[in-house]
C-alpha cells in the first residue's frame, strides 16, 4: 500500500505527463465538456483530457473501481484535487450524472443498474437530465402528477415536466413519477430512469429573460419504460428524490465560490478590478459606497468559502451531505446574485447592453455580464427556492414547529 | 490547517463551558453591576481562571506560559462570550501579553510575561484618543530628553485602565498625526507621577478608563520595541486581539441565538408556538446561516494565527467585520423576538445587547474593517 506522499508524487507525475497544456488554462463557458452521445468538443485536447481522466476513473475519483470510478479514499481524493488545482487543470467532465444521479444510484441502485449506468457516467458517454418539476408542481414538488402505470413488464408514462435542464441535449432522464394514486402525496412517488429517445418523449426549449434556453418543457405521451428501470422501492421514490436534492444543493452552492481570494493583489477580472478600470481609478476605488458594498460582499464570499470547506471536513467526520446543504445552497445563490448586482454597478450603463454586432458599443465581456446577471436571478428559484431552503433550515436544522393546519372554527 | 476544532480544543472548550456555567453565569455580571464593584470583575474568579491556565495559554513556556497557541484562547473566549464573563482576558492577555511577546526585549519578557501567566499582573493598552478606533491617529507625544522620555497627552476607552498595574502607552516620537512611522510603545507604571486615571463605567457594566499624561518621565528601558517602529508591533497585536474578540462575539451571538430558538419553541400566541410562524422561521434561518459563516471566519483566522501567519491582517478584518455586523443583527433580534420581556432588566438578553455594542466597536467596527479589508486587497 502506497503512502499518501507516494500517491501525491505519482499523481503529480501522471498529471504532468497527461494533462495537455491547453487544459491548464481557464475554461470559457462554451468549452465545458458535458459528454453524451452527441458530445461536442470545442478543443481536441478536451476530448483527450476526458479520455485520460476517465481511464483512471478520476472524473469520479471516489466512486468504486468496480463500476469504473477512481476508488480513491477521501485523503487521496483531497490530494488529487490539490494536484489538479496546483496546475490549474480544467474539470475534464461536468454532468448531472456525476453531481446528482451517480451518488444516489450508488446508494439505492441494484448491482445491475449500477453496472449499466455508472461506467457510462464516468466516461461521459451518456448525458443525463433531471425530470423533477412539473407545470403544477414547483416548490410543492411532491404534488407531482406525471403518471406511471404498470402494463406487463413495462410502466407506461404520461405527463409533463418543466425546467428540465438541457433536456433537448440529454440522452437519458432520471424522473419522478406517481405510481400510487391513492396514497398521501409523498408516499406514491417512484424514481425511474429511461432513454430520451424512447417513443413518446418530446422536448421544447424555454426561452429565458437572459435570451438563452438552458431549460425545456418535456412531454411524455404513452412512453413505455422497462419496469427494471425503477430505482429503489416502488412508491418510496421521495426518499431518493430528497437525497438527490441534497446533492444538487451542494452542487449549486458551488456558485457562491467564484471570486476566490487566492492572493491579496488586485485582479483586473474581479468585480473591484472592473469597477476601478471602468472609472479610471488606479490605487483605490473612487466610489466609497460601492467600495464598502464590494468589501462586504467579498468578506461574505470568503466566510462562505471557509464554511464550505468546514462543511466538507465535518462531512468527512460524519457521512454524506447533511441539512446544512440547504444553508450552503441558499447562501451561495444569494452571493452569486449579489455579485452580479455589484458587477452592474461596477460597469455602469456598459453592463446594460443587449446586442452589439461589431462590439463597438459593448464588448463581449460586457454583454456577457448583462446576460449572466439575468440568468443569476434563477439561482434562488431552481433546486428549491430561497423560501423553501429557509423552511428546510427552520424545520430540519433548528427543529422549529410546523404550523398546525388552519381549520375554520364555527362561530369563531 | 483545519476548519474543525481538534481534540485538545474540544476538551478545553468543555472544561471552559463547565467552569463558566458553574462559576460565572450572567448572574455574576449582574452581581458585579448591581454592587458597582470597583474592579468591575471578581479577582477571586480571575485567579480560578488563571489556575485553569487561561492567562498563560498563548505565552511561550520559557516565559511561564503553556505554549498552547491561540487555539486555546479561541474556545475559552467563545465560552466567556456566551456567559458574558467579565475578566482581564482581553486587556491583559490578548492585548498586552501579545504586545510584550512580539515587541519586548528578553528582559521585559522575563519581567512581565511570567507575572501575567501567574495572574499577578494586570495590564492595559492605552491606544485610543478619540471615540473612533484609529491606531495611527496618535497625538500623545513622547519626547526624548537625553536620559529617557517625557510623555504628554490623553487616552480614552482604555479597557481595564482603572485596575491595570502597568500600561502600555502608544505615543508619537516623530512624524505627523496619521503617520504610521514615528509611533512608539512605552511601559508605564500606574504609580508614575503625572499619570491620572479615571474610571468610566460603560453600558456593558465593564470598565474602561480615561487617562491624562502630564510630563510623565520615563527611563530609556520603558521603550517596548524599537523607537518609532511601534506601529508594526501594534498592528500585529491588534490583529491577535481582534481575532480573539471575534471569538468572544461568536459566543455572545451563539448564546443569544440559542435563547431565541428556545423561546420560539416555548412561547404560545394565537394558540400556536410562535416558532411555527414563517415570518419568524425565516429570520431564524437567516441568522443561523450567518452564524455559520461567523464561526468559519473565526476558526479560519485562528488557524492562521497558529499556522502559517501569512494572511493574518485580512483574515482578522474578515472575522471582525463579519462578527460586528452579525452580532449587531442577532443582538437586535434577541430583544425583538423575545417581545416585551426582552426589554426588561430582569431578563438577561439586554446584557448581551449591551456587551454586543461595546465589542462591535472595540478595535474597529464593521465599517473600519471593511475599509481596511478593501485596502489590503488593493482596492
Amino acid at each position: 500500500m502506497q503512502s499518501i506522499e507516494e500517491f501525491r508524487a505519482s499523481t503529480r507525475a501522471w498529471l504532468e505527463e497527461n494533462c495537455p497544456a491547453s487544459m491548464r488554462t481557464p475554461m470559457q463557458e462554451d468549452e465545458v465538456v458535458w459528454g453524451g452521445r452527441n458530445a461536442s468538443f470545442k478543443n481536441a485536447d478536451s476530448k483527450l483530457w476526458l479520455e485520460r481522466m476517465a481511464g483512471k476513473g478520476w472524473t469520479t475519483p471516489t466512486w468504486p473501481k468496480e463500476y469504473g470510478g477512481g476508488g480513491l479514499n477521501k485523503e487521496e481524493n483531497i490530494v488529487l484535487l490539490q494536484e489538479l488545482q496546483r496546475i490549474g487543470a480544467r474539470q475534464a467532465l461536468n454532468s448531472f450524472g456525476i453531481s446528482m444521479l451517480g451518488p444516489v444510484l450508488l446508494e439505492y441502485g441494484t448491482h445491475e443498474q449500477k453496472a449499466e449506468h455508472i461506467p457510462k457516467i464516468v466516461k461521459g458517454e451518456i448525458r443525463w437530465c433531471q425530470g423533477y418539476s412539473e407545470p403544477g408542481s414547483g416548490s410543492d414538488l411532491a404534488s407531482l402528477s406525471t403518471k406511471a402505470v404498470l402494463d406487463g413488464d413495462h410502466y407506461v408514462l404520461n405527463g409533463a415536466k418543466v425546467w428540465t435542464s438541457y433536456a433537448d441535449k440529454a440522452d437519458w432522464i432520471f424522473c419522478l413519477v406517481r405510481t400510487d394514486f391513492e396514497a398521501a402525496k409523498h408516499s406514491g412517488i417512484s424514481f425511474i430512469l429511461f432513454d430520451m429517445q424512447t417513443q413518446g418523449v418530446s422536448t421544447r426549449p424555454i426561452r429565458l429573460i437572459s435570451g438563452s434556453s438552458p431549460f425545456c418543457e418535456t412531454f411524455f405521451d404513452d412512453v413505455r419504460v422497462p419496469a427494471r428501470n425503477l430505482v429503489g422501492t416502488l412508491n418510496d421514490g421521495w426518499t431518493i428524490a430528497k437525497r438527490l436534492l441534497q446533492h444538487e444543493r451542494t452542487m449549486i452552492s458551488g456558485f457562491g465560490l467564484s471570486d476566490k481570494a487566492s492572493s491579496r493583489t488586485l485582479d483586473a477580472r474581479s468585480v473591484e478590478g472592473k469597477a476601478m478600470q471602468a472609472r479610471g481609478d488606479t490605487d483605490r476605488l473612487s466610489d466609497p459606497v460601492l467600495r464598502d458594498d464590494i468589501a462586504r460582499y467579498k468578506i461574505d464570499a470568503e466566510a462562505f468559502a471557509f464554511t464550505s470547506q468546514r462543511s466538507m471536513e465535518e462531512a468527512k467526520l460524519n457521512k454524506g451531505p447533511n441539512a446544512t446543504s440547504s444553508m450552503l445552497k441558499n447562501y451561495g445563490c444569494e452571493l452569486n446574485k449579489r455579485r452580479y448586482e455589484l458587477l452592474l454597478q461596477a460597469l455602469g450603463t456598459q453592463s446594460l447592453g443587449w446586442v452589439s454586432a461589431d462590439h463597438e458599443d459593448f464588448s463581449a465581456d460586457e454583454l456577457k455580464v448583462t446576460r449572466e446577471w439575468l440568468r443569476s436571478k434563477g439561482n434562488s428559484i431552481e433546486g428549491g427556492t430561497a423560501e423553501i431552503q429557509l423552511n428546510v433550515i427552520a424545520k430540519r436544522v433548528l427543529g422549529l414547529p410546523d404550523m398546525p393546519m388552519l381549520t375554520t372554527k364555527k362561530g369563531g | 490547517m483545519s476548519m474543525v476544532l481538534n481534540e485538545d480544543q474540544l476538551m478545553l472548550k468543555q472544561s471552559a463551558q463547565d467552569f463558566c456555567q458553574a462559576n460565572a453565569p450572567v448572574s455574576e455580571l449582574r452581581r458585579v453591576r448591581d454592587n458597582r464593584d470597583p474592579d468591575g470583575f471578581s479577582r477571586e474568579l480571575w485567579q480560578q481562571m488563571v489556575a485553569l491556565g487561561w492567562a498563560g495559554m498563548a505565552i511561550p513556556e520559557e516565559y511561564g506560559g503553556f505554549g498552547f497557541g491561540y487555539g486555546g484562547l479561541e474556545v475559552v473566549l467563545e465560552e466567556t462570550g456566551r456567559n458574558l464573563v467579565p475578566s482581564p482576558l482581553v486587556a491583559t492577555v490578548l492585548l498586552c501579553a501579545t504586545a510584550i511577546n512580539l515587541g519586548g526585549s528578553q528582559a521585559q519578557k522575563s519581567a512581565l510575561l511570567p507575572s501575567i501567566a501567574a495572574g499577578e499582573l494586570l495590564m492595559a493598552l492605552a491606544l485610543e484618543e478619540t471615540a473612533f478606533h484609529n491606531p495611527s491617529r496618535i497625538q500623545c507625544s513622547a519626547q526624548s530628553n537625553g536620559t529617557g522620555f517625557v510623555l504628554n497627552g490623553h487616552k480614552t476607552f482604555v479597557l481595564d485602565g482603572h485596575v491595570a498595574d502597568q500600561l502600555i502607552v502608544v505615543a508619537r516620537t516623530s512624524g505627523a498625526r496619521d503617520d504610521t512611522s514615528g509611533i512608539s510603545l512605552f511601559l508605564v507604571d500606574r504609580d508614575t507621577q503625572g499619570l491620572s486615571i479615571t474610571r468610566s463605567e460603560m453600558v456593558d457594566s465593564r470598565n474602561s478608563a480615561n487617562i491624562q499624561l502630564q510630563n510623565i518621565q520615563l527611563a530609556e528601558d520603558a521603550l517596548l520595541g524599537e523607537l518609532g517602529k511601534g506601529y508594526e508591533i501594534l498592528e500585529k497585536t491588534l490583529d491577535v486581539a481582534r481575532i480573539g474578540v471575534a471569538a468572544e462575539m461568536l459566543g455572545n451571538a451563539q448564546e443569544v441565538f440559542d435563547r431565541i430558538i428556545d423561546y420560539l419553541k416555548q412561547r404560545e400566541q394565537f394558540g400556536v408556538l410562535i416558532g411555527a410562524f414563517q415570518g419568524l422561521q425565516h429570520r431564524a434561518a437567516t441568522m443561523y446561516s450567518e452564524l455559520e459563516l461567523c464561526r468559519s471566519a473565526v476558526r479560519r483566522a485562528f488557524a492562521e494565527l497558529d499556522g502559517a501567519q501569512e494572511d493574518v491582517p485580512a483574515l482578522a478584518s474578515v472575522a471582525k467585520a463579519k462578527l460586528s455586523e452579525i452580532l449587531g443583527l442577532i443582538s437586535n433580534e434577541g430583544v425583538q423576538m423575545h417581545g416585551g420581556i426582552g426589554m426588561t432588566d430582569e431578563f438577561d438578553i439586554g446584557f448581551y445587547l449591551k456587551r454586543a455594542r461595546v465589542v462591535q466597536a472595540l478595535l474597529g467596527d464593521a465599517a473600519f474593517h471593511r475599509d481596511r479589508y478593501a485596502s489590503l486587497n488593493g482596492f
